[in-house]
């Protein structure tokens, strides 16, 4: 178990120097940085002046290190824009967007999780084509449209919960939902498929041949070895909410970090935009990683191989 | 002395298929009944009915299925729940699939005395080291913390006769259990078997088609073809004096050292067990029977050929000679 957790580890970290990498070179290699820096009326003298300021007339593996060095401690300079620390506009953004993904998670798994494995039992009825009816319908869903309603029912019509800003718990529960409707469709199918493989399997024949009860054949024996697939999609999503939930963000007006990206694109925010892009690739591999070690746990045949 | 089990005119449909069409048999305290023919004969579905196991849409109809003296037939899943794993026991032919890839062999063995006796955790795998201890299995500490993908197919198969053995079962079904095994440790399960069902007295029922299997361990055996048996007997008896044309035909297929002349060839039955729609009249075999006459396509009669020699069939008991086959 030690040995596969290290040699994870090593890739998930070669991985994220790889991204760091790359982070760098792509910002040096979209035109002279400080004639970006300087603007469309800047002087010959202004750009070189900032060349000197920002040290971009130094040797590209010095400033490399140099860049990679205060990276890894967390400095991400300052932005252009928000005259502030690139660091902590992320951390108080990053916030508001964690809580989104977890929330908007958490309702993904309690209900496709359930509705899955009801689909698998019931595999063939009617009850199983409901169940993919409502995954197609939810596949289907544009996520600003379903946010607009929601707030129009709910928010204004009935008026239980707000429909912007992220004061309370209650902000998030709108949002929450029509972020868990996009992980939902594809979280209930792969649930529904790994359950229907588990069941058909010898040792669930087995399992009932012991006389154990239904509920310990469909979770502990069934849905244990159908829930790797799930686990790994799972992160994949957590994922895509905390990098893509720019829609939703907008929709909700919740500043967090997906906002964030958009506003400094739009501004042409290059430290904010690389630093982005950094964390939220550094989370997709710290979330991969965590999926491994998981599924690493659920099936003790991973952790040899 | 009334009969462990009791299986009285079962019967089998899933979806058009007539999987078991009327088959009787019983099993005694202490004894190895085999049940035997080709894939696909209703064997395991035989086995599974039993067990109250078959798969989802299939439908049975028994006239009695008695298991100690219990009327079982009409048992709903939960009494069926409390009776599987503890008082019956089954293991299964696919030794390398059968246990759960995800937990240990000893959290899957004290579950079932856990599950049935509510045995504390440390008793429960006491006993499950004694049993594997029983099962020839050395280091049975070590097993218990393993998981069967760091197990071999035979050991994996002796894992499972322990998991079945765990609550003292009176009967243990053993469906075709060494088929995937090597030819070693197939003689080293059916050992197993034979020495676990004398201590223990338990009534086996065994699923093969493995004539060799049966001459050594069987009391008695019924042959089941296209979902009926065909002739059941003593072993001896049949070995002796098989009366149904198939039992004839299937002891043909098996050589036997020093009996069989080289280059020549071995008995064949020509063509596949058909498949059996309900309403199906007469004799199954009839198509691939050398024997077969007009009369196979009406009722065949249950013929008596000796002492609980029972055969299905047209012919005469004794019309080949007793030195057939």
């Amino acid at each position: 178990m030690l040995r596969f957790f290290l040699r994870r580890f090593t890739v998930a970290v070669l991985v994220a120097l790889t991204v760091l990498t790359l982070a760098f070179l792509l910002t040096r290699l979209s035109g002279d940085l400080a004639i970006s820096i300087a603007g469309p009326n800047a002087t010959a003298a202004d750009v070189e002046t900032i060349r000197q300021v920002y040290g971009l007339n130094r040797p590209l593996h010095v400033q490399y290190f140099d860049w990679l060095g205060r990276a890894v401690q967390g400095d991400f300079g300052d932005s252009f824009f928000f005259r502030d620390r690139v660091a902590n506009l992320i951390a108080s953004r990053m916030s508001v967007t964690l809580t989104l993904g977890l929330v908007g998670l958490g309702i993904a798994l309690v209900v496709s999780l359930p509705l899955g494995i009801l689909a698998a039992v019931r595999e063939g009825t009617w009850v199983d084509r409901a169940v993919s009816l409502v995954a197609l319908i939810g596949q289907a869903m544009p996520s600003f449209w379903l946010g607009l309603v929601l707030m129009v029912v709910f928010g204004l019509q009935l008026g239980w919960l707000p429909i912007s800003g992220t004061g309370s718990w209650e902000h998030y529960v709108m949002p929450g939902v029509v972020l868990a409707f996009s992980a939902i469709p594809s979280l209930t199918r792969l649930t529904r498929s790994g359950m229907i493989e588990a069941l058909a399997s010898d040792y669930i024949r087995t399992a009932r041949a012991k006389g154990l009860s239904r509920l310990s054949i469909l979770v502990k024996h069934g849905f244990r070895n159908a829930a790797i697939p799930v686990v790994s999609i799972a992160a994949v999503q957590l994922g895509f909410m905390l990098g893509g939930s720019i829609v939703i963000e907008t929709v909700f007006a919740l500043h967090g970090i997906g906002y964030l990206a958009w506003e400094s694109i739009s501004k042409n925010d290059f430290p904010v935009v690389q630093a982005v892009v950094l964390v939220l690739a550094l989370l997709y591999i710290g979330l991969t990683l965590a999926a491994d070690l998981l599924n690493a746990v659920l099936d003790p045949r991973l952790r040899t191989g | 002395m009334s009969a462990l089990l009791e299986v009285q005119g079962l019967r089998v449909t899933i979806g058009s298929t007539a999987a078991v069409r009327g088959v009787s048999l019983s099993v005694n305290k202490g004894e190895t009944h085999c049940l035997v023919g080709e894939s696909g004969c209703g064997k395991s579905i035989t086995a599974l009915s039993v067990m109250g196991l078959l798969p989802k849409g299939s439908l049975r109809e028994t006239q009695a299925l008695r298991f100690a003296g219990e009327e079982i037939g009409r048992y709903d899943e939960r009494q069926m729940e409390r009776l599987r794993g503890d008082r019956m026991a089954m293991i299964f032919q696919e030794p390398m699939t059968s246990l759960n890839p995800a937990y240990t062999v000893g959290s899957q063995m004290t579950e079932v005395l856990r599950r049935h006796r509510g045995t504390p955790r440390a008793q429960a795998v006491d006993r499950a080291a004694e049993l594997l201890a029983r099962v020839g299995i050395t280091a049975p500490g070590l097993r218990l913390g393993q998981y069967p993908h760091q197990l071999s197919g035979g050991l994996r198969q002796r894992v499972m006769i322990a998991m079945a053995l765990m609550c003292d079962p009176e009967l243990l079904i053993a469906d075709e259990p060494t088929t995937a095994l090597d030819v070693t440790v197939q003689a080293q399960i059916l050992r197993l078997l034979a020495g676990i069902q004398k201590d223990l007295g338990l009534g086996i029922l065994l699923i093969t088609h493995d004539l060799g299997i049966v001459a050594r361990i069987a009391d008695r055996v019924s042959v089941m073809y296209a979902g009926e048996v065909v002739e059941s007997a003593p072993t001896a008896a049949l070995f002796a004096a098989p009366e149904h044309p198939y039992t004839r035909g299937l002891l043909s297929c098996v050589p036997v050292p020093g009996k069989v002349k080289r280059d020549e060839p071995l008995g064949s039955i020509p063509g596949v067990v058909p498949r059996i729609r309900p309403g199906f009249a007469g004799c199954g075999f009839r198509d691939r029977c050398s024997r077969a006459s007009a009369a196979c396509a009406g009722a065949i009669p249950r013929r008596n050929a000796g002492d609980s020699h029972e055969v299905l069939c047209t012919l005469e008991p004794g019309w080949g000679g007793k030195a057939a086959a």
